[in-house]
């Protein structure tokens, strides 16, 4: 930040400041992911004292860059439409309350909502690419913490195609370097194992059931 | 099933054909060929009684060729949508997913190879080609013996780690530490099926 206030090319002079997302500054928002050094992580929490100098700060390259650091990740919020990533709850008259949730899955789906968006797992994912339309691992884990909701499941069979379609589930390789990559320590493999047994069911009961 | 939908019955399909039957087949394939290490005639008779298999030509064709050929052409198309970054992100699952994809295309020029120089040559009278001088002769040449033993290795290897893929894919495994434990039984699969394999190849040197 005391270098956007004074923003100077190498060799001195002074140009405009370099373009760069950031909100919350406590890695809460996930607008701030950029490779740093190499590694893709959230900038906010990428402490200066702690990095090898001198620092070298790229923009994703998964996505579409708007300018500088800034990039698009409109196509992440494309997947969780596509994966109706909500509760429907929108009517014309109170539904009541909804029915009660087990205190360890709570717990769990607690962990699963923490997701920033911030689009790492996408970075770090070969599958992620220009060859293919993989939607990544964030979605998918979306689609593990809505179907486990009591009045989100009521849309469990619809994610459940959504992800069995092109782009979907079936194009991850398990290569898992998306958990390792989530700046809020999410169980993204799981929730992508957990994915692969509920379509796995899915499947044949519309093969046999229908 | 709906348009949408063959794209999850295909790669299920492929996963599937992956263990039955090709894995099934080259443990089967490196069993039976270890009777190369009790000599010629022994190795011969046993290919000789394969090959009275009743309805031998159909089995060849139903569960190796086209199965193989299946799940070769669709694995070179899901190899072509990926972007190793190996060098980026240096964790062991990674680099196991590049050598799935790499051992997968060492495999197709193996097999074709493979197919080419001890099934379809002679077609004919390949009831009565002496198996075990061809391969005798073939393993002379120190380039084909060491396109073996990487054949081969890439094969234990390939079935190995798509045990460990296809367990996840069917969801058999889904936490980490059931992902784990299958670590035992795909290092099992690679290091008993790679010793039969590279034991019976060296048979044909001795
Ligand atoms: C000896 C012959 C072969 C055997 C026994 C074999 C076996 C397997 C098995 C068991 C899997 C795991 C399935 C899964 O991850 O769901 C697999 C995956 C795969 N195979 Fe093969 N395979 C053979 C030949 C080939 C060939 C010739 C190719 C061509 C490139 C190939 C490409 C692939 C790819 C790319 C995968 C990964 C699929 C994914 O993760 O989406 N395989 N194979
Ligand atoms: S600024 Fe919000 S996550 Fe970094």
């Amino acid at each position: 930040m005391e270098v956007a206030k004074d923003p100077k090319t190498r060799d001195g002079r002074r140009t405009s400041p370099v373009v760069y997302d950031r909100a919350c500054l406590e890695e809460v928002c996930g607008s701030c992911a950029m490779r740093v050094n190499g590694v893709a992580r959230m900038a906010c929490t990428a402490l200066i004292d702690s990095l090898a100098q001198p620092v070298k700060l790229e923009p994703l390259a998964k996505f579409p860059v708007v300018r500088d650091l800034s990039v698009d990740r409109s196509s992440m919020f494309e997947s969780l439409k596509r994966v109706k990533a909500w509760v429907p709850i929108d009517g014309t008259y109170d539904l009541g309350p909804g029915p009660r949730m087990a205190e360890s899955e709570r717990a769990y789906a607690y962990e699963l909502s923490k997701c920033i968006t911030c689009g790492n797992c996408l970075e770090v994912c070969p599958q992620v690419n220009d060859r293919s339309s993989f939607m990544g691992a964030a979605p998918i884990s979306q689609v593990a913490l809505f179907n486990r909701h009591p009045t989100g499941r009521m849309l469990a069979a619809e994610r459940l195609d959504a992800l069995m379609g092109e782009g979907g589930l079936d194009e991850c390789g398990n290569a898992q370097n998306c958990v390792r990559a989530c700046p809020k320590s999410i169980p993204l493999t799981t929730s992508i194992a957990e994915m692969f047994r509920a379509t796995t069911a899915h499947g044949f009961r519309k093969l046999f059931g229908s | 099933m709906t348009f949408e939908e063959r794209h999850f019955w295909l790669r299920r399909l492929h996963s599937l054909s992956g263990i039955v039957p090709i894995g099934g087949y080259l443990a089967f394939h490196l069993y039976e060929n270890y009777t190369a290490t009790r000599g010629g005639e022994a190795y011969n008779r046993m290919v000789r009684n394969l090959q009275e298999t009743p309805f031998a030509i159909f089995l060849e064709i139903g569960i190796i060729i086209v199965p193989l050929l299946f799940h070769g052409v669709y694995g070179l198309f899901v190899t072509g949508t990926a972007r190793p970054n190996v060098t980026s992100n240096r964790y062991v699952r990674n680099w196991m997913y590049f050598l799935q994809r790499a051992t997968g295309v060492i495999l197709f020029a193996f097999v074709i190879f493979h197919l080419w120089t001890t099934r379809l040559v002679n077609i004919r009278d390949h009831e009565s080609v002496d198996l075990f001088r061809l391969m005798q002769e073939s393993l002379q040449s120190r380039w084909i013996y060491a396109f073996y033993i990487v054949g081969i290795l890439s094969a234990t290897f390939h079935l190995a780690n798509g045990i460990w893929s296809f367990s996840i894919v069917w969801g058999l495994t889904v936490g980490p530490r059931a992902q784990r434990r299958m670590i035992w039984v795909s290092a099992a699969v690679f290091l008993i099926l790679s010793f039969i394999g590279i034991r019976s190849i060296q048979a044909f040197r001795a």
